[in-house]
């Protein structure tokens, strides 16, 4: 989890644990609440009922498909990392870390919780 | 000399055609230990080695680069010393020198010429005139694909096997072609008289025109085309560009120049050690003339080759002839020759199988007491051709019935098992690969087919033995207990097929259930959208059920094609291409009303592109009041039948194609394969449904329907192959239901009934048995699956709207209801299309604006479209 300047982030609460899919993602909407060039921000966040940290988020933006589609990805592993697999040409991104498995990009991750039943992203 | 205390041999090779190279290579390769040769490669031609057996592929795409079989850093590795366009003039064989035209000179202690042959031009008056080609090398390609851009019609004056392959290419470049041949029948070397008349029968059904017993006495101008040729009968042709491939003549003028024996008509003599008449210079392959005969393949060429190679090294090395079966296809007939095709043999018997329907003609020579096989010929099927070669090669004793090896569905056809071969079966006769050459490549550590071809070379000749090499190498590995893995992802270790049975047998209905009992991991992309379509087959579930939607890739989810921008496509069921008027308006108002794309697509339906992922309910709301029903375009499953309008309106109609197209298709919606199925129903002969380009092609005959079947357009195209003619509607539709659960419980993932079909070990005549004589005892089982999941069929898009649960996935934001601001048209051709990066204006912008403007540009010609 990258925790750079935490003073200024604060954890949001985006949406209940319903509204989740089970072994699947969906998409919310981050308002920015400090004025900066990019619009408000587009978050996949994925419900994993059957690991560890069950509930992941990184940015909805495919870099190398160039288009908001993380979410709507088959998610899965490899070995190891815990994964998203991009439905436009199927690139694996980290959902623990952003990272692309097969190409030089990266999304961003944040870190996510759960409080009574709500999810919440640290932003 | 330099003062070496040991004098390398000088080894000077004229030619560098496949066979020239071949002997650089065994020399190199034999030799590598001791160093104690200096190659010397002198090429006429301003290139080196290419494979002159696949040359016609440089029409279909191949380059020279694709088709060289060495190249210059290569031989510099081997340290060889290299020169094109070095033609030589001059041989000295007491100095032990040659000169080339440029006046060059290489100093010898053994001498190879490899110089090949060239192509006789018949002494026709009007042969050297422009247009007038020949086909040999890439420079002659380069000439005719020239020719043919200026050219409409093209003849080819030889009906050989390379005559056919020239009619071939010109047929690929779009000429009008004719093949011209003085004999009464084709491949008269290879292929007797009942085989060449079926042979005709099929190329000229191919639209190549053959015309035999000519002979052809001048080339005149032409009326209609560039020139006309008169035949002896008195009868003309014309045409634009003439092609002579009337059979090759060795090259052999450096020998008759300089004093070496040549044949009466023409080739250099060599003995069984390859050596001609002066003892240190040798000839290989189709310059050479060995027991009066000159060998026109290149596998005798190699054995040659590899002859000289060793005897030039002290090695004792003897050629003792080749064997001069071949098995080939000619613009898609498959043609086989084995051996003694045309029983010279005294005393040899024949047995002959003739199915005129199929297009189908065997024969097997065998000598007179019944125990060995000693020539066949194979037309329009040569599944056999490998077992019987084998039988040849090795003289395998015969079966009691030896009818039975090309009888079809011979019920106790003797299958000779790649076990049974012996360890000194030819496998691979271009490189003379053994079994038992492919058995110590795996002991010593190969692992794959690729392994076993890298390490012996088998099968990087002519290609005629792929097959043949991987039976035995799977059958090798496996007898070592090698498992061939057939895993389809790290979750599952099984293939498919076996996930389809555990699925059936175990009644396993979730992919939890499945991973939990037979996988591990949470799964991925490859076995998560596998399993679901094997549930879809099997049971025929809702595919948004709960437990299913984390398996299906997007378009499923969505039930609909993800384009490249993230927005969907929209494609109703238009069944075999019928619509009423209204329909079509309807259509065109909800594509209006959404600001949809529209386009027409191959398989006779509309495409509305430019859907955002919450405009999908609101447009198959419409569309299903409507009474449309999805087209499960976005599925691994049928898609369309596409018909043409056949009896009820053509004129050459012969049946009603649309009514059946229809049936079929609303019998098929819905099914989930291993891959996405495409149907198309012509009315007639003359396909303009393309039927033979589909998975099941259905074309109309007077007396009913042909069905073929494992067709394929796309990136390998595949014509279909020719399953059952003239049957009733009600055997036509048992049949196909046959066919299609067959594959859906046998195909690999994302495997297309063409590459099934190809990979089915025994291929269409073994597909017929299970189909049509149910010799596994199958059909039944198989026509109940179908009716099952022909019986539960539901519009699924009609199901998810019904669904507030499935419709919620719909929603672009769990926690907004504003729309995905990246989602940027154009408008051209005043229609939408994605932007293009350089079409987006990013522009600096307070809160909550989007980053890329949505606004009008007058910069750009392109119109950035509001979103509807």
């Amino acid at each position: 989890m990258s925790l750079n300047s935490e003073s200024s982030q604060k954890w949001q609460t985006i949406c209940q644990l319903d509204d989740l899919v089970s072994n699947a993602g969906v998409c919310a909407l981050l308002e920015q609440t400090n004025s900066t060039l990019n619009d408000s921000e587009q978050v996949a966040i994925f419900h994993l009922p059957n690991t560890e940290q069950q509930v992941y988020a990184i940015g909805n933006y495919d870099p190398i498909g160039q288009a908001n589609v993380l979410y709507r990805g088959i998610v899965g592993n490899i070995g190891d990392d815990i994964v998203v697999a991009s439905p436009l040409y199927k690139q694996h991104f980290s959902l623990r870390t952003g990272q692309c498995l097969q190409e030089d990009a990266k999304v961003k991750n944040y870190p996510v919780r759960i409080v009574d039943q709500q999810v919440q992203l640290l932003v | 000399m330099d003062s070496q205390v040991v004098r390398k041999t000088k080894v000077v090779v004229i030619g560098n055609g496949m066979v020239g190279h071949h002997f650089v290579e065994q020399l190199v390769e034999l030799s590598k230990k001791e160093q104690v040769i200096e190659i010397t490669v002198l090429s006429a031609e301003s290139r080196l080695a290419y494979d002159r057996v696949h040359l016609s592929e440089y029409f279909a795409g191949k380059s020279a680069a694709d088709l060289a079989m060495t190249d210059e850093e290569t031989y510099q590795n081997w340290q060889i010393n290299f020169a094109v366009d070095a033609k030589v003039s001059h041989i000295d064989k007491d100095e032990k020198f040659v000169e080339t035209e440029q006046g060059q000179r290489y100093d010898y202690d053994k001498l190879v010429l490899a110089t090949g042959s060239y192509p006789f031009v018949p002494p026709i008056p009007g042969k050297d005139q422009e247009h007038c080609l020949v086909y040999r090398t890439i420079d002659d390609l380069e000439a005719i694909n020239a020719s043919a851009k200026v050219s409409k019609v093209g003849v080819v004056i030889g009906g050989g096997l390379l005559g056919l392959e020239a009619a071939n290419a010109l047929k690929q470049l779009g000429l009008k072609t004719h093949v011209v041949e003085f004999a009464p029948q084709l491949m008269g070397v290879q292929v007797d008289a009942g085989g060449g008349r079926l042979l005709k029968d099929k190329i000229n059904q191919l639209g190549v025109e053959v015309h035999t017993s000519k002979a052809t006495s001048e080339i005149i101008a032409g009326e209609q085309s560039r020139y006309k040729l008169c035949f002896s009968d008195g009868s003309e042709l014309e045409t634009d560009l003439i092609l002579f491939s009337a059979g090759i003549r060795p090259y052999d003028n450096l020998a008759r120049s300089f004093d070496l024996a040549v044949g009466e008509r023409g080739g250099i003599v060599i003995d069984n050690q390859c050596q001609t008449s002066t003892k240190n210079i040798y000839a290989i392959g189709e310059c050479a003339l060995w027991n009066n005969f000159i060998f026109g393949l290149v596998a005798p060429g190699y054995a040659m080759a590899k002859v000289a190679a060793e005897h030039i090294l002290g090695q004792s090395a003897e050629f003792t002839g080749a064997d001069m079966s071949t098995k080939l296809k000619l613009m898609g007939v498959e043609v086989g020759s084995i051996g003694d095709a045309h029983a010279k043999a005294a005393g040899s018997l024949c047995y002959t199988y003739e199915n005129q329907p199929n297009g189908v003609y065997k024969k097997i020579v065998i000598n007179a007491d019944k125990t060995q096989l000693l020539g066949a010929v194979l037309i329009g099927d040569t599944s056999e051709y490998d077992t019987l070669l084998q039988y040849m090669l090795n003289g395998i004793e015969l079966p009691e019935s030896p009818e039975a090896l090309i009888l079809p569905m011979a019920a106790d056809k003797p299958a000779l098992g790649v076990d049974a071969l012996p360890d000194s079966a030819t496998i691979c006769s271009c490189h003379n690969v053994t079994k038992g050459d492919i058995v110590s490549a795996i002991d010593n550590g190969a692992c794959t087919v690729g392994d076993v071809k890298s390490c012996t070379k088998a099968s990087s000749g002519c290609g005629g033995c792929t097959a043949l090499v991987k039976n035995v190498t799977d059958s090798i590995l496996e007898q070592r207990g090698v498992e061939v893995k057939k895993d389809i992802c790290e979750h599952f270790a099984y293939s498919r097929r076996e996930l389809f049975d555990i699925v059936k047998v175990e009644k396993i209905t979730t992919f939890e259930q499945l991973l939990s009992s037979h996988g591990q991991g949470l799964g991925c992309e490859v076995c998560k959208p596998l399993t679901a379509s094997i549930l879809a087959s099997v049971w025929n579930d809702y595919i948004l059920e709960k437990s299913h939607v984390g398996l299906q890739d997007t378009n499923d989810t969505f039930l609909a094609n993800m384009q490249k921008d993230g927005t969907y496509s929209v494609v109703p069921r238009i069944a075999a291409g019928e619509i009423t008027p209204d329909k079509l308006i309807v259509l065109g108002e909800v594509a209006k009303k959404y600001n949809l794309y529209t386009k027409i697509t191959g398989g006779q339906r509309v495409d509305l592109f430019g859907a955002r992922v919450e405009q999908l309910p609101l447009i198959w709301q419409e569309l299903v009041e409507a009474g449309f029903e999805t087209g499960h375009a976005y599925g691994k499953s049928l898609r369309t039948v596409k018909s043409c309008v056949g009896s009820s309106w053509c004129r050459y109609g012969v049946q009603d194609s649309i009514s059946m197209a229809i049936l079929l298709e609303n019998r098929y919606k819905g099914l989930r394969a291993p891959h996405k199925i495409k149907f198309a129903v012509s009315g007639c002969t003359r396909e303009c449904a393309e039927a033979q380009s589909k998975d099941i092609g259905i074309i109309a005959t007077d007396k009913g329907w042909n069905l073929y079947v494992c067709g394929n357009g796309g990136m390998k195209p595949r014509h279909g192959d020719l399953f059952a003619t003239d049957l009733d509607d009600e055997t036509l539709v048992k049949y196909i239901d046959r066919v299609l659960m067959f594959y859906v419980n046998t195909g690999d993932r994302l495997q297309r009934t063409s590459v099934w079909m190809d990979n089915l070990a025994g291929g269409l005549s073994y597909l017929q048995s299970v189909v049509i004589e149910d010799s596994l005892q199958i059909s039944t089982e198989l026509e109940k699956q179908m009716q099952s999941i022909v019986g539960t069929y539901q519009c699924e898009w009609k199901t998810t709207l019904a669904d507030p649960e499935a419709l919620k996935r719909f929603k672009p934001f769990v926690n907004s209801d504003k729309a995905d601001s990246n989602i940027v048209f154009v408008e051209e051709r005043q229609q939408i299309r994605p932007a293009y990066p350089h079409e987006r204006i990013p522009v600096q912008v307070s809160d909550n604006e989007p980053k890329t403007s949505l606004e009008k540009s007058s910069a750009q010609s392109a119109k950035i479209v509001e979103p509807a």
